[in-house]
């Protein structure tokens, strides 16, 4: 025996070092719609597995938690039962000795606040709440249910034109969403649990790029009626285009000069070139779309008229309004809004930055889009501030590490206090004052406090504020949109209150959101008002899925999207992206695990024809 | 076409045949429990599982299509080795009590499980201790669930009435009632197709052969067995007699050896049903302005069940005539309690049906016309029946044949053919004809509604009258897009009949079990060829119902004749408040 030994692990160590990356990936897979009180019991299992033994609440207490949970589920609990699990986990999260007890029945307390009412129905009705209602996880997860794995197979097979038209059945923005969406899809892809999501968005931007023309299917017969849309975003225009399907009269009333929304006036165009915007908008409004551009509601034109003149009102204006820091010499020279900086761009006038020194206040999406188009402005430096660390930022993880290819100074754990600006009031510098990060919130996002540290001065002759956006308001709320928090309120349905005919959605009722949640609001908003016009219009496409392959499981990397050299596409506003190349299409394609066939998807819900 | 190698043998079939079939079309029998062609291919229970050459892991074959070149095996080492482990982890969640189940000697999984020579146990036993609920006519027997799904399906595709549905997750999935907790809050039809469809005992029809045994042991009861249209043209399958052979005489013969006093005929009801309903049919024709259209037959419980739940606002339109089945138990409880001078109280009436809904018609809180007892006291099914004399060990084979008691025992080749899809709409047709002309029609004029479509249409003129524009459905999802095609105004009809079940009654719920293989249209023609064959094909030419109407009834739609022969189909209730 030596006297210290080097530590290597040992055969099994390594391969349960393996188990639990597979684990964790199976976890994030997780299908939508288990049953809560059975993964709680499940996750107490691993977690007694954890423990060592020496402590009676870790080591008694949970197991005897799990057989009162399989009592819960195996219908032989009563209401006291419920009683004894509250407790005893209790108990064992005030005596534990580590974390190893404590978290294990942390996720028992938890269950029990947050799904009560399915331990209830387990245990009164023998039964469970949840339910697989929509087994296919990408499309469950697509807020607009897109035919997800219906198109990534016509793209295997290079039937690009009609992946697009199958989009098209539940999102009338293939190629916005094909080159901006978040892709909520690739979350819970099943394919994470043999080795990395699809490359969703990736083959839908090849479905675009190779599809051509694509025309619009024909309108249903005029029914007659008519509908206003305020606002000509994803979500107006959505609405817009469904609606105009289904044979109704739309017309589209926007505020700015152009069509668009954030797809125009948020996101930049090195992301999402104009040229497409233009022909995806073009191609919606040849449905016969009306259209009257610069038309504000409350100034040119009034909500109580058009409640009047129109059958039905979709009410979808965004969230434009910018929001402000509230710090001293906010108000000075130079400090602009992201909002106003993007919406100029979106307008093609391009403020010059050449030389300049540019500070960006922000974490979000909008901080990253902000940034990085100073530096295709020209600017000599640009430094993102943030108040917390890297790793909390709402901002997609590839546009933080874009910005910094890109040159982006972040400047994370920095509170703005105040602007520093000069005898004419134009800003000089941000002051920020250094933080230390925190305990957790209530939703587990950790707090950033002042940190023992002096105040820190940033040289700016450029400041943008992009911490958010807030919706206008004026105009909807006097003639009686109901209003909370600073957004409308509508329900599931999109129907506003009791206001008969006016349904509103998209980022003006959920505040800044998804490209892609506008779009399903604007075709939730669709299907309700056709139904409040008296209609049941359906829409289907014609389109064949191409049977799945018998096997195709091992496992394989996934195939990404790569990026024009950060030197180069950092001095212009064109795409950054470089789109898959065949070859590497029809690979990823086929790495699709077709889960609309295998699997629940054969019995149910594994494909939606028609809405 | 597509070829390929199974087994060995050369196969060639068309693009897009599965696997499975294209070894069926070779002789080459692959396994199946959940398969149900059509309805049900989704590869559930891995029996079906076959080893494709170049391919690392099995393939099942039921849900995937052959391919150009394809080299399968069904009996390879693997495919065995799966196929038997994934039986027997099916076996450790079956309640394997087979000498008390049902479906012992019928059921798919007893026979596979024989087949393959398991014995033993090889898992730990894990059934569920729920309580199974026997309150409904439709029962579900948790632990002899295979989870199939094979009933989500029938009920979901064939009858959308989506009344099953896979509950919960993980190990404790199982099928439950999707939208209420219990079958009995559900609008289920009680069709029973779940039933016929399932590859094992855990559905059934709610046993009652019970009480009927009772009611014989009984010597204070006189007991009355009507038998329906349909039980004639299946009731001996499960003794694999020729239909020709398994006459409703030689079931007579079998029912009065278990001890019935009377055995009598439904088909004297269903003629009877034809006589009000035709008249009914002709006053609201020619009254036109004071009925909502179409008129529906009436004489399916599970249609009524379906309309009232479904289309509401249609329940008016259902024909006031009561079912063959109903009027039979009214009019044995009056005139025929009368006639041979007996308490009504002290009958005990019993109906053989090819239907398990018929069981939650006869429970309805208004079929008690005649004297305030149910006018029908116990209906069995097909199955029931054939349990019953399985039970007394009679042995058809050796049966002579015995006619139906009379007066109730008489019907006419009109009334048989009820139990096939088309069949009350050709018995009416005869006679509203008759009514209205007073002349009969050829019997065969109206051929046009017969046939297995699930949605048949045809006009027809009668002189004096008009045209006539009818539809016949069966099949609830056939129903259901009628009902929403009159609802849009894209069909109208004067006169539609209705039948839950695919092709009528002949494929009712409640008749004997054949896994995978539909028998509504052969059993279907056994009835078609009896009316052929009958000398009285009219139901208004039944000299028995005839003597009914002049000797108690009068007329059709007399006072007496609405008292005991229609019903008010607004006066009870389906679960959800219809």
């Amino acid at each position: 025996m030596s006297r210290l030994d080097i530590k290597s692990p040992s055969k099994a160590e390594t391969v349960v070092e393996n188990l639990y990356r597979d684990v964790e990936r199976r976890i994030a897979a997780s299908p939508p719609g288990l049953c809560p009180v059975d993964m709680s019991l499940s996750f107490l299992r691993l977690c007694h597995a954890q423990s060592c033994g020496k402590c009676v609440p870790c080591r008694i207490g949970l197991g005897q938690l799990a057989l009162l949970l399989e009592q819960v589920l195996s219908g032989t609990a009563t209401m006291n039962t419920l009683v004894t699990i509250e407790k005893t986990a209790r108990t064992i999260v005030n005596t534990a000795d580590c974390a190893i007890g404590r978290d294990a029945a942390r996720l028992v307390v938890d269950g029990l606040e947050g799904f009560r009412d399915d331990y209830e129905e387990h245990i009164l009705h023998q039964r469970c709440l949840a339910g697989l209602k929509y087994p296919v996880p990408c499309v469950a997860l697509c807020p607009a249910g897109v035919d997800i794995p219906g198109y990534m197979a016509l793209v295997g097979e290079d039937r690009c034109a009609d992946a697009v038209r199958l989009i098209r059945k539940d999102n009338p923005f293939p190629t916005a969403c094909a080159y901006i969406c978040e892709h909520p899809c690739e979350a819970r892809c099943r394919r994470n649990m043999i080795d990395d999501a699809i490359n969703i968005r990736g083959l839908k931007r090849y479905a675009v790029d190779h599809a051509g023309d694509v025309p619009q299917p024909e309108c249903a017969p005029a029914t007659g009626k008519t509908v206003a849309i305020v606002g000509g975003g994803p979500s107006g225009l959505s609405c817009a285009y469904y609606l105009a399907l289904m044979g109704h009269k739309v017309t589209v009333f926007e505020e700015a000069k152009q069509l668009g929304g954030m797809l125009r006036y948020g996101i930049p165009s090195y992301r999402f070139p104009r040229h497409l915007l233009d022909d995806e908008i073009a191609s919606i409004l040849s449905l016969g779309i009306e259209v009257h551009t610069g038309v504000t509601v409350g100034k040119d034109i009034w909500l109580e008229d058009l409640q009047k003149q129109y059958d039905c009102l979709y009410i979808a204006i965004g969230a434009h309004q910018d929001k402000k820091t509230g710090i001293p010499g906010e108000d000075s020279k130079n400090v602009m809004s992201a909002v106003e900086m993007l919406r100029a761009i979106g307008d093609d006038i391009m403020p010059d930055f050449t030389g300049k020194k540019v500070v960006v206040i922000g974490g979000g999406n909008v901080a990253m889009d902000v940034t990085r188009s100073s530096i295709r402005l020209g600017a000599e430096k640009v430094t993102c501030v943030y108040r917390r660390r890297i790793e909390d930022m709402t901002a997609l993880p590839d546009e933080v590490t874009g910005a910094m290819a890109e040159g982006a100074e972040i400047m994370t754990l920095a509170a703005p206090v105040r602007i520093e600006a000069d005898e004419d009031g134009v800003a000089k510098a941000l002051w920020v004052q250094p933080q230390l990060i925190g305990e957790a919130d209530k939703a587990g996002r950790p707090r950033p406090h002042n940190a023992a540290l002096d105040e820190v001065r940033i040289d700016a002759d450029i400041i943008v504020v992009a911490i958010g956006q807030g919706i206008e308001i004026s105009g909807f709320d006097a003639a009686g949109v109901p209003i909370k928090r600073g957004a409308f309120v509508a329900g599931l349905s999109g129907q506003v209150g009791d206001m008969d005919n006016v349904f509103a959605g998209g980022d003006c009722v959920t505040g800044p959101a998804t490209a892609i949640r506008a779009i399903a609001a604007g075709k939730v908003a669709a299907a309700n008002i056709d139904e409040h016009l008296g209609y049941r219009h359906e829409i289907t496409v014609d389109v064949d899925i191409p049977s799945p392959m018998l096997n195709n499981r091992p496992p394989h990397g996934r195939i990404n999207t790569t990026e024009r050299e950060a030197c180069q596409r950092k001095c212009d506003f064109e795409d950054i992206e470089c789109g898959l190349t065949h070859e590497g299409a029809v690979t990823e394609a086929s790495r699709c695990l077709r889960c609309d066939h295998y699997g629940y998807g054969i019995f149910k819900g594994g494909r939606v024809d028609k809405w | 076409m597509v070829n390929l190698i199974i087994d060995r043998k050369p196969v060639s079939v068309p693009e897009g045949t599965t696997i499975l079939e294209a070894a069926r079309s070779v002789n080459i029998q692959i396994p199946t429990l959940c398969y149900l062609k059509g309805i049900n291919e989704i590869a559930a229970c891995r029996l079906c599982m076959v080893e494709i050459e170049g391919y690392p892991r099995l393939i099942p074959s039921c849900d995937n299509v052959v391919a150009e070149g394809m080299v399968v095996h069904t009996n390879s080492p693997r495919a065995r080795e799966a196929r038997r482990v994934n039986m027997r982890l099916l076996l450790s969640q079956h309640d394997t009590h087979c000498t008390k189940c049902t479906r012992s000697g019928n059921c798919k999984l007893q026979k596979l499980t024989n087949d393959y020579n398991l014995l033993g146990d090889h898992y730990i036993k894990d059934l569920k201790k729920t309580e199974d609920d026997f309150s409904n006519p439709v029962v579900r027997i948790e632990n002899r669930c295979v989870r199939c799904m094979r009933c989500v399906q029938v009920c979901d595709k064939i009858q959308t009435m989506n009344i099953w549905d896979l509950m919960g997750t993980g190990s404790h999935t199982t099928i439950g009632v999707g939208k209420t907790r219990r079958l009995g809050d559900s609008d289920c039809t009680f069709c029973g197709q779940c039933i016929t469809h399932c590859p094992v005992g855990a559905l059934q029809e709610r046993d009652d052969t019970g009480k009927v045994f009772d009611a014989l042991a009984d010597p204070k009861k006189i007991t009355v067995v009507q038998i329906a249209p349909a039980v004639r043209a299946a009731w001996a399958e499960y003794y694999h007699l020729d239909p020709k052979f398994a006459t409703a005489q030689r079931m007579v013969t079998a029912l009065k050896q278990i001890g019935f006093d009377y055995v009598f005929d439904t088909d004297f009801a269903a003629d009877l049903t034809i006589m009000e309903e035709a008249t009914e049919f002709i006053d609201r024709f020619t009254h036109r302005d004071r009925y909502t259209w179409p008129m529906f037959t009436s004489c399916c419980p599970g249609w009524v069940r379906f309309v009232k739940s479904q289309f509401p606002r249609f329940v008016s339109n259902l024909s006031t005539a009561k079912s063959p089945q109903q009027m039979f138990g009214a009019v044995t409880k009056s005139y025929f309690a009368e006639k041979i001078g007996v308490d009504p109280h002290d009958i005990f009436v019993v109906s053989i049906m090819p239907c398990v809904s018929k069981k939650s018609e006869c429970a309805l809180p208004n079929m008690t016309d005649a004297c305030g007892d149910p006018d029908v006291n116990v209906v069995l099914t097909t199955r029931e029946m054939v349990r019953m004399f399985r039970g007394e060990q009679i042995v058809p084979a050796t049966l002579e044949e015995t006619p139906f008691d009379s007066p109730l025992g008489t019907g006419t080749g009109a009334a048989v053919v009820f139990g096939s899809t088309g069949g009350v709409m050709d018995a009416a047709l005869r006679t509203a004809y008759r009514m209205v002309t007073g002349s009969n029609p050829d019997p065969d004029a109206f051929r046009a509604v017969r046939g297995m479509d699930g949605w048949k249409e045809a006009t027809f003129d009668i002189p004096g009258a008009g045209t006539v524009r009818i539809a016949v459905v069966s099949g609830l999802g056939n129903t259901r897009k009628l009902m929403r095609a009159l609802e849009k105004g894209d069909v109208s009809y004067d006169f539609v009949e209705v039948m839950a079940c695919p092709g009528g009654c002949a494929g009712g719920g409640g008749q004997p079990i054949h896994d995978g293989i539909e028998l509504a249209e052969s059993r279907g023609s056994v009835l078609w060829a009896l009316d052929q064959a009958e000398p009285v094909r009219f139901s208004h030419e039944n000299p028995d119902v005839m003597a009914l109407y002049r000797d108690y009834l009068g007329t059709p739609m007399s006072a007496k004749s609405h008292h005991l022969l229609h019903t008010d189909h607004h006066a009870w209730k389906m679960p959800s408040g219809n």
